[in-house]
């Protein structure tokens, strides 16, 4: 069953290749996105950070920046 | 008329929507790998090789609706003048352009054992490697321009000159003789394609649908997050 599913009658090193390079991509691309999103998420948290009370305080009346805010995850 | 898009409201969402749409492209991507490898039948010609039809479709699709996604958008944009519009735009093109490139890598392995060759200069590949090019030179553009309105108007150009190319796209295999097969999927005509192998070829097009809207979250909260970080320093 495993043997059949792998040598496809000789095309399973082309099909298993086509699927392999599509996952692939998927998976650089996720973790790149996902890269980009958690070092701008962590600049805004240190930037927010550096804020003094009053301005922090008239960041945090902006609803976007509280829900910025409450979805970091914090290393 | 716009304003239920503007981002301050919408951020909410589009913040917790990745994890639910991670999930849901998991479960569906398994269904279809099982089906699309296992379950669907070999073809009587192709034999398994057909097999690779289920990645190389729903990519080329996936990728000619993002392009033509993004060039409404960007035209809509410029007209309303709606920054919005092209921060979507932006979002988009990643994983536009990253099916794009699948489309062409996919179609030169299934080229190999059907056609004999990796590749060869037809209307349909050429064409599509034409839009890769477009959406090459649409993500440069955004990387290397600092100002602002000056992008809007670079990109939009780009795009309104790459759409010409997207019904190019379609109808080439109609308009010219190519090795590339005809379309086996018509809305308007009976299809050509078993139910089948129809079914798991919807179901890798939704599953490769899903992950195009996780990239797509993913990269607009990100674009969202870095524009409150040049909010913060203007404070």
């Amino acid at each position: 069953m495993i043997n059949e599913l792998l040598f496809m009658n000789g095309y399973g090193a082309y099909v298993i290749s086509a699927f392999a390079f599509t996952l692939l991509s998927f998976v650089t691309l996720y973790l790149i996105i996902k890269d980009q999103f958690v070092k701008e998420q962590e600049k805004f948290i240190i930037k927010f950070g550096s804020l003094d009370y009053q301005k922090a305080k008239t960041a945090k009346l902006q609803k976007i920046n509280k829900e910025i805010l409450s979805n970091a995850t914090i290393k | 008329m716009f304003k239920i898009f503007e981002p301050n409201k919408i951020f909410q969402i589009t913040s917790r929507a990745p994890r639910y749409v991670l999930l849901l492209f998991i479960i569906v991507i398994s269904i279809g790998l099982s089906e699309a490898l296992i379950f669907s039948p070999e073809d009587y010609k192709q034999s398994h090789a057909v097999r690779i039809m289920y990645v190389h479709v729903p990519s080329a699709w996936i990728s000619l609706g993002i392009f033509s996604s993004i060039t409404a958008l960007s035209i809509c944009g410029y007209i309303f003048r709606n920054k919005n519009f092209f921060l979507i735009s932006k979002s988009l093109a990643p994983s536009g352009f990253i099916l794009n490139i699948i489309a062409l890598v996919t179609g030169a392995i299934w080229g190999k054992p059907t056609w004999g060759t990796w590749w060869v200069w037809d209307a349909r590949i050429t064409s599509m490697l034409i839009l890769a090019l477009f959406y090459a030179m649409y993500l440069i553009t955004w990387r290397i321009y600092e100002d602002q309105n000056k992008v809007f108007k670079v990109t939009t150009f780009i795009t309104v000159l790459g759409i010409i190319n997207v019904p190019i796209i379609k109808f080439s295999v109609d308009w010219w003789n190519t090795l590339h097969q005809p379309a086996s999927i018509n809305i308007l005509s009976k299809n050509a394609i078993h139910s089948s192998m129809l079914l798991p070829l919807i179901i890798m097009t939704a599953a490769f649908a899903l992950f195009s809207l996780l990239i797509f979250l993913m990269k607009y909260n990100t674009e969202l997050i870095k524009i409150k970080n040049k909010g913060l320093d203007r404070l």
